[in-house]
């Protein structure tokens, strides 16, 4: 899948989350600490992107950027 | 023949102790307690006992039932611990109230309060009963480790209980557990002089992010279960008494579940998390406030160290 189309259905995501999002502002470097996320925002994202995605995300994923997400939701989809 | 609820009650420590208390014993904040977890305050043992808030809880579910302690044919208390590993914590209550029925513990946590209800629907299937206490408590104040402000400051002490007679309010019950270590509180080191296993530190140990994630998966999982199982929509449910564990953990699944939050009452700003008392805490603070009528239909669902859950649908038959 094309990575800018996973950003579009993963800043709808955020948004859900973050009211303040505009749209068209994510990019894969940011960092959840930007969007002011704190460590349980970062589960709620987890679980509403594997019911997204149909992926699983591990436990213990260490997301510091958008990047991080994306690469685990492309390598799971393959 | 199963049961309905005749009466609640509850009792909490006198002591209170806010995040700003927290924040002078561990390195936090109200600031950060609340936005994380909901909670403001929390009730801890000083100079009572388990035995005595859960009498006192046990009292007034008796009064608001018109039950006498002589008229209970079992008491069930849902514990991880009352004052005593043996005798049990029902003991202590069947004495001081006076009963003279079987009286047992019931450890599967945060869920004790729905294993109870199960356990006692099944004394009631035998016939075994006209009236069942089940009385919920917990100390766990005494099984924290107060130096991690990750954990110590999400949980309280008190106790919730209900009366049930026979009837047929309940429409559904179902239990689950998952044996995991993901949220555990060790035993207390003995001294036996032949034991070579090594003694776990003391206090409650708890991944933080995997329970939340089990909490929230669990409560959409089960609830939306007991929809389907017992046909009544969650538009025609009136109350979601859930677990108070943590505000964002019921935030977040009233939100995938589409529940409005006024069906979704709250204690956990007061009470923080009183693992099995605090379904029962809740449930009686909204039958106390007059916001359950004759008819309504409750939803309670429960989840903790185990893992276990427990999910219930039952009518309310009280004015």
């Amino acid at each position: 899948m094309a990575n800018s189309e996973t950003l579009a259905r993963l800043e709808k995501i955020i948004s859900e989350y973050k009211d303040d999002l505009e749209p068209g502002t994510l990019t894969p470097e940011t960092t959840f600490e930007s969007l002011d996320f704190d460590s349980l925002d970062i589960v709620d994202m987890m679980m509403a992107c594997e019911d997204e995605f149909g992926v699983e995300i591990p436990e213990d994923a260490q997301l510091k950027t958008v990047q991080d997400l994306l690469n685990l939701i492309d390598k799971t989809e393959e | 023949m199963s049961f309905t609820i005749l009466g609640t009650g509850s009792a909490l420590p006198a002591k209170t102790v806010t995040n700003d208390d927290m924040a002078k014993l561990v390195e936090t904040s109200d600031e950060w307690i609340r936005t994380r977890t909901g909670i403001r305050e929390r009730h801890v043992i000083t100079d009572e006992s388990v035995t005595e808030i859960t009498f006192t809880a046990a009292q007034r579910a008796l009064e608001m039932s018109g039950v006498s302690p002589q008229e209970l044919d079992y008491i069930i208390c849902p514990t991880v611990g009352g004052d005593w590993i043996s005798p049990s914590l029902a003991c202590m209550i069947q004495e001081r109230l006076g009963a003279t029925c079987p009286a047992v513990d019931v450890n599967a946590a945060c869920s004790g309060f729905l294993y109870g209800l199960d356990y006692a629907d099944g004394i009631f299937a035998r016939k075994r009963a006209k009236y069942v206490l089940v009385a919920a408590a917990e100390g766990l104040s005494r099984l924290l480790n107060w130096k991690d402000r990750s954990t110590c400051v999400l949980f309280g002490d008190g106790a919730g209980a209900a009366v049930l007679g026979e009837g047929d309010s309940l429409r559904y019950l179902h239990l689950t557990a998952k044996g995991s270590l993901a949220l555990h509180v060790p035993h207390a080191p003995g001294e036996s002089p032949f034991e070579t296993n090594e003694q776990p530190p003391h206090g409650l140990v708890m991944d933080g992010r995997e329970i939340y994630r089990f909490a929230v998966s669990t409560i959409t999982a089960e609830l939306r279960r007991a929809s389907e199982e017992t046909g009544i929509p969650f538009e025609k449910v009136d109350h979601v008494l859930l677990h108070q564990a943590n505000q964002r953990i019921m935030d977040a699944a009233s939100k995938k579940l589409h529940l409005p939050p006024e069906k979704v009452p709250s204690s956990i700003a007061r009470t923080a998390n009183t693992s099995a008392a605090s379904v029962p805490i809740l449930l009686d603070q909204e039958a106390r406030l007059g916001h359950l009528h004759r008819g309504d239909i409750l939803m309670l669902c429960a989840f903790g160290a185990g893992l276990t859950s427990g999910t219930a649908v039952l009518e309310w038959t009280r004015d």
